[in-house]
This record gives structure tokens, C-alpha cells and sequence, in this order.
């Protein structure tokens, strides 16, 4: 997974957190599991059977459930990264392409992380970044990953590099879910690395308890301002390579 | 091979298994014979064929799969046996039929085949059959070929016997057993802008006596029935089932759970059965608003649904089945677990299809699945169960007590044990 640093938390929430640590506790618990249940979902869009159709009933039941969990995110206005998950975090070297990743999306708009960056200094990025990132936001597809019909030049319909997947998400917009679905002429890359990674620290945390919970009443105090802790990860990985 | 479907024919005679390999296997079922009393109601291989080969879509850089989904008998009508199998995009109509005479003293060839002088035949002779060894045969007669963009998963024969619907994730098509080369679109739910797709197709089944009504399953839990009088296209259903949600146990994965898997018409005509992931529902045709009887499958699996969405299990679709009399239904689980439930005695039981729990004609021992606290001697708890060892195929006799259950790659066949 992702990490979701502690350093992602807004500065003068201090008070708050430590007032109401108890109640936070299980909600954040609870927001933890659904952020982790959102990047599993976005993870088995993203795999697809190379030489075979996706299952096309599977896909809409997981995309489904991206919407849902991005409705109830934008609804308690939370895009908050949640509680110590660093030590889950695969090792960067088990990230691969990053230059592919920098091409598919940064490099054509000009964007690109400050140098030097650590891991000390992701406010600065971040905030470069934001504008940049909705500028790219409403990416036009030729045709729609789900279509089947029609050639399309890649494999597989949902190829998609992971930071459109996020900046999609990023924009709150309501109907980037279908940009989702977008086709875009993302270069094809091995996903396994990654992936395995990231499905590493899934094990066992989103699936306790998760199930039973009805969606979530706002919580208490989510003053937080929204956070981008994936996109930071992006760009750690990008900068640190 | 993983067998991918199974299906018993009109009569129970005759037995189809489909596998992932594109093959088809058809048991028969032994006739009473006093001499072998044992081996009465036993089904032996008959015929075994390559129905399905893996293709190219080149358009598409795509591979199609020769896995038979579904296999469906036609009645029969005369000495040979037809029987429909699809993969996901094609469709054909396999002829079975036996050979048992053959044919001897021909006049301009003899008996290798080869022609023969003419003017060496002095004679004329009438050939003779002559029995020989029972060879069955299969051949393809038609193949239904280009009309699913998408991927089939259902066929059904329409009661007329002349037509036949095939439906895949978004479209369901009308054919006439004898013309390939054309199909009609009766349903299409194809949004004008694919970006808005949130449901597909997952069933489909024909009424078993009113060939103009059919029925159609989805992804989010509803069912419609369609009458194909009131228009061509029948994308306005002429019912709509729905079991209203309960919102005490709504979470995430509700929608998937409530994706129907299957849905099959009693054999009467009157009720129809759809399979979800943890229950199975009877539905009166005539009461849309909610099913008449709710049979739990797993429920025990409702707390590992994050777990089960994690490894794909959640989205397993298993198949359910009615028995003859329609007084039960069976449906399949997890660790070779399958389950039936008696509809009269509103009894359940769990049993399994495996080598070493059942000895060939002992009797099957009802399982149980420990859900918490203290584990019996004999039960099992959820978190030993395996999940690769999924029953998603079951059929029952159209007559008899005889049911197959398919286990991955094992065909079990049991029946009521008899005196």
C-alpha cells in the first residue's frame, strides 16, 4: 500500500487529535480500511489479463465500489491520509518504471518534482504540484476502456499508469469516475512489480471489520484539509530515482 | 480438464460436461440389466468431442477462450441427440448420433472402398447391414458465429424448439436453430456512452412453456421478465424483481453480494430461482416486490467478504438447480461443499463431493461449518475451508434423484440410494 504518513497531518489540528484521540481511533481505523479497500479496488482494475477479455461483470462490480468509496470520501470531505502505515510501504526499488511513469503524465506537461527532494520536504511538491495536476485533469479518451468493440492499440482495457489513476481521484470531481475508464495511450508496462508491492500491506488491514461497517457518518473532526499522500508518494519515487 | 458445465438432457438418459479445454464429454446412463444389478442408473462415457478450439481476434490482439460456458440438450426428436455449446462468442448445434450397422455388399465398390471395374460386375446384389460396434459420432451442424460482442454467458432453448436466445454482458440475441446467419437483438443495455456503465447481464433463461416470455438477470440484483409480443426490442421489461436492500447490513461489498449468478425457471413454470453470493431466492412469478423463500448458501462467509473480495472469490458465480418435482434446490460452496434445500420440510443439508470423505455407494455424511465458539469433532471451521475448491456446477435428473456435481476437475454423480 501506499504509506500514509503521519507527516501528512495538517499543521494546528494538534489539539484536536490528542482531545478527541479515542473517538478518531475507530474512525480512522474505519477510513484506513476504506482508503485500503480503494487502492485494492484500483489495483484489480488496473490488472488485466494480457492475452484474454477482462470480465467485464467483474470490472463494473469493482468500479462500483470505487464510486461508492469516493462518494462517501468526498461526502465526509475527507482525502486525508490516515494513521502509521510506513513501515507497510514496499521498498522503492520494488517500484518499477518510474520513467514510464514520469512520461506518461509529468513529462508532457512540463512538470516536474523539485530536485533533491527527501523525505523531509514533500509540502513544497505537493503544492507545486496541485495546479499542475488539475490542469491535467479532464483527459479526453479516444474511446472508452470498456468498449470492446473497435481496435485499440494497447492490450487490455485497463492500462492505465497509476498516477492518472490517482490524479483522477485527486480532482474530487464527480464524474471522474468515468475517467477511470478512459483509454488512453499509456505505453504498456509490467505491473507485477508494482503491484506486489503494494498488495504486500494488504494482507491483513482492510479486512477487519470493514464488512460489517455501514458507510461511515462524517467524522467528528474532519477539519483536515484534504491531502494528497498518494500523489507525494508518486513523486518521492519519481524524485528519488 | 476444469469442467466448466454441466447438464443433464430431457430424459436424464444423457449427461454433457463442458471443460475449460473446449471439450465435451456426454455420459449415458446404463440401462437395468439383471445380470450387473449394481451398475443400474451408473453413466458411462458416451461420446467425447472437441467442441470449441481457442481462437485469435486479431482485431483486437485478443485471445478467445475455447472454455464452454453452457451447454443446453434440445428435445428429442428422433434417433440422434442434438445439444447446443457455446464458448464466449460462439455458439454451435452438435449432432449426436450412434452407429451400430454398417453396410455390406455394395455393388461398384467392394469392400476396402474401392471402385470397382465396371466391366467386372456380372451380377447384381442387394447390400446387407450388418451389425458392427457401436460407434457415436458428433458433428457440428450449425455454428452461430459473430453476433456477441461481448461475453456469452447464457443460452437457453425456447419451448417452440425452433429458436434459441444467447446473451452475453450487455446483449441478448434471438435465433432460429436453423439460420446462422442472422440474429435478432431482443435486449440491449448498452449505454450510448460506455463511461456510464454500471450493470451487465449475467443470466438468462427462456419460460419453460410460454415461448414468448423470458426472463434476464443483473449484476445489481434484479431480475426482468420480458414478453417479446409487446415489442421487438424488449429493453422495457414487462416485470421488474427486486428484493428491496436492508440497510442494517449494507456495506461496501453489497452490491457485489446481490450480483445474480444465475436464475433458473421451475420446471413448472410458476417460480424462478436466482443464486446470489451468500443465498438463493424463489421468486413467484407473479409478486415482484420480493422473493418468496430465502435459502442461506454460506452466510458464515457474510464476515470474510473483505477477504473474499481480496483473493476474486467474491466474485465467483455459482450455478443452482431444480430437482424434477421442483420440491428442492441445489446449489454449490466452497470446499467441495454442496447444498440442498428441501422446499417442503424447509430441511437443509451440506454434504461434499470428494474422494476421501465417501466411498463409492456409501452414503454422503451431512457436513457442518463451524461458525464460532467450540468445534464439534466432526465440523469444520471457516477459516479451514478451501476456497479453491469451489462447486459452482450442479444438475439435477429431470426424473429421478440422480444429481452431478462438478469439483473443479472430478464429475460426482450420486443418487438415492436404492434397496
Amino acid at each position: 500500500m501506499f504509506a500514509r504518513g503521519l507527516k501528512r497531518k495538517c499543521v494546528g489540528h494538534e489539539e484536536d487529535v490528542e482531545g478527541a484521540l479515542a473517538g478518531l481511533k475507530t474512525v480512522s481505523s474505519y477510513s484506513l480500511q476504506r482508503q485500503s479497500l480503494l487502492d485494492m479496488s484500483l489495483v484489480k482494475l488496473q490488472l488485466c489479463h494480457m492475452l484474454v477479455e477482462p470480465n467485464l461483470c467483474r470490472s463494473v462490480l469493482i468500479a462500483n465500489t470505487v464510486r461508492q468509496i469516493q462518494e462517501e470520501m468526498t461526502q465526509d470531505g475527507t482525502w486525508r491520509a490516515v494513521a502509521p502505515q510506513a513501515a507497510e510501504r514496499a521498498p522503492l526499488d520494488r517500484l518499477v518504471s518510474t520513467e514510464i511513469l514520469c512520461r506518461a503524465a509529468w513529462g508532457q506537461e512540463g512538470a516536474h518534482p523539485a530536485p533533491g527532494l527527501g523525505d523531509g520536504h514533500t509540502q513544497g511538491p505537493v503544492s507545486d504540484l496541485c495546479p499542475v495536476t488539475s490542469a491535467q485533469a479532464p483527459r479526453h479518451p479516444q474511446s472508452s476502456a470498456w468498449e470492446m468493440d473497435g481496435p485499440r492499440e494497447n492490450r487490455g482495457s485497463f492500462h492505465k499508469s497509476l498516477d492518472q489513476i490517482f490524479e483522477t481521484l485527486e480532482t474530487k470531481n464527480p464524474s471522474c469516475m468515468e475517467e477511470l475508464f478512459s483509454d488512453v495511450d499509456s505505453p504498456y508496462y509490467d505491473l507485477d512489480t508494482v503491484l506486489t508491492g503494494m498488495m504486500g500491506g494488504a494482507r491483513s488491514g482492510p479486512c477487519e471489520g470493514l464488512e460489517g461497517l455501514a458507510p461511515a457518518t462524517p467524522a467528528p473532526s474532519s477539519s483536515c484539509k484534504s491531502d494528497l499522500g498518494e500523489l507525494d508518494h508518486v513523486v518521492e519515487i519519481l524524485v528519488e530515482t | 480438464d476444469i469442467i466448466s458445465t454441466v447438464e443433464f438432457n430431457y430424459s436424464g438418459d444423457l449427461l454433457a460436461t463442458g471443460d475449460k479445454g473446449g471439450r465435451v464429454v456426454i455420459f449415458q446412463r446404463e440401462q437395468e440389466n439383471k445380470s450387473r444389478p449394481h451398475s443400474r442408473g451408473e453413466y458411462n462415457v458416451y461420446s467425447t468431442f472437441q467442441s470449441h478450439e481457442p481462437e485469435f481476434d486479431y482485431l483486437k490482439s485478443l485471445e478467445i477462450e475455447e472454455k464452454i460456458n453452457k451447454i443446453r440438450w434440445l428435445p428429442q426428436q428422433n434417433a440422434a441427440h442434438f445439444l447446443l455449446s457455446t464458448n464466449d462468442k460462439t455458439i454451435k448445434l452438435w449432432k449426436i448420433s450412434e452407429r451400430d450397422k454398417r453396410a455390406e455388399g455394395y455393388n461398384l465398390k467392394d469392400e476396402d472402398g474401392r471402385l470397382r471395374d465396371p466391366f467386372r460386375i456380372t451380377a447384381l446384389r442387394v447390400p446387407i447391414l450388418k451389425p458392427m460396434d457401436l460407434m457415436v459420432e458428433a458433428s457440428p451442424r450449425r455454428i452461430f458465429a459473430n453476433a456477441h460482442t461481448y461475453h456469452i454467458n447464457s443460452i437457453s432453448v425456447n419451448s417452440d424448439h425452433e429458436t434459441y436466445l444467447s446473451a452475453d454482458d450487455l446483449r441478448i440475441n434471438l435465433w432460429h436453430l436453423e439460420i446462422t446467419d442472422r440474429s435478432f437483438n431482443i435486449v440491449d443495455i448498452k449505454p450510448a456512452n460506455m463511461e456510464e456503465l454500471t450493470e451487465v447481464i449475467t443470466a438468462a433463461e427462456f419460460h419453460p412453456h410460454q415461448c414468448n416470455v423470458f426472463v434476464y438477470s443483473s449484476s445489481k440484483g434484479t431480475i426482468r421478465l420480458c414478453d417479446m409480443r409487446s415489442s421487438a426490442l424488449c429493453d422495457r421489461h414487462s416485470k421488474f424483481f427486486e428484493e428491496p436492500e436492508d440497510p442494517s447490513s449494507r456495506s461496501f461489498f453489497s452490491e457485489i453480494i446481490s450480483s445474480i449468478s444465475d436464475v433458473k425457471f421451475s420446471h413448472s413454470g410458476r417460480y424462478m430461482m436466482t443464486r446470489d453470493y451468500l443465498s438463493v431466492k424463489v421468486w413467484d412469478l407473479n409478486m415482484e416486490s420480493r422473493p418468496v423463500e430465502t435459502h442461506q448458501v454460506h452466510e458464515y462467509l457474510r464476515s470474510k467478504l473483505c477477504s473474499l473480495y481480496e483473493n476474486d472469490c467474491i466474485f465467483d458465480k455459482f450455478e443452482c438447480c431444480w430437482n424434477g418435482s421442483d420440491s428442492a434446490i441445489m446449489t454449490g460452496s466452497y470446499n467441495n461443499f454442496f447444498r440442498m434445500f428441501d422446499r417442503d420440510t424447509r430441511r437443509d443439508v451440506t454434504l461434499e463431493a470428494s474422494r476421501e470423505s465417501s466411498k463409492p455407494r456409501a452414503s454422503l455424511k451431512p457436513r457442518k461449518v463451524c461458525t464460532g465458539g467450540k468445534r464439534r469433532k466432526d465440523e469444520i471451521s471457516v477459516d479451514s475451508l478451501d476456497f479453491n475448491k469451489k462447486i459452482l456446477h450442479t444438475a439435477w435428473h429431470p426424473v429421478d434423484n440422480v444429481i452431478a456435481v462438478a469439483a473443479t476437475n472430478n464429475l460426482y454423480i450420486f443418487q438415492d440410494k436404492i434397496n
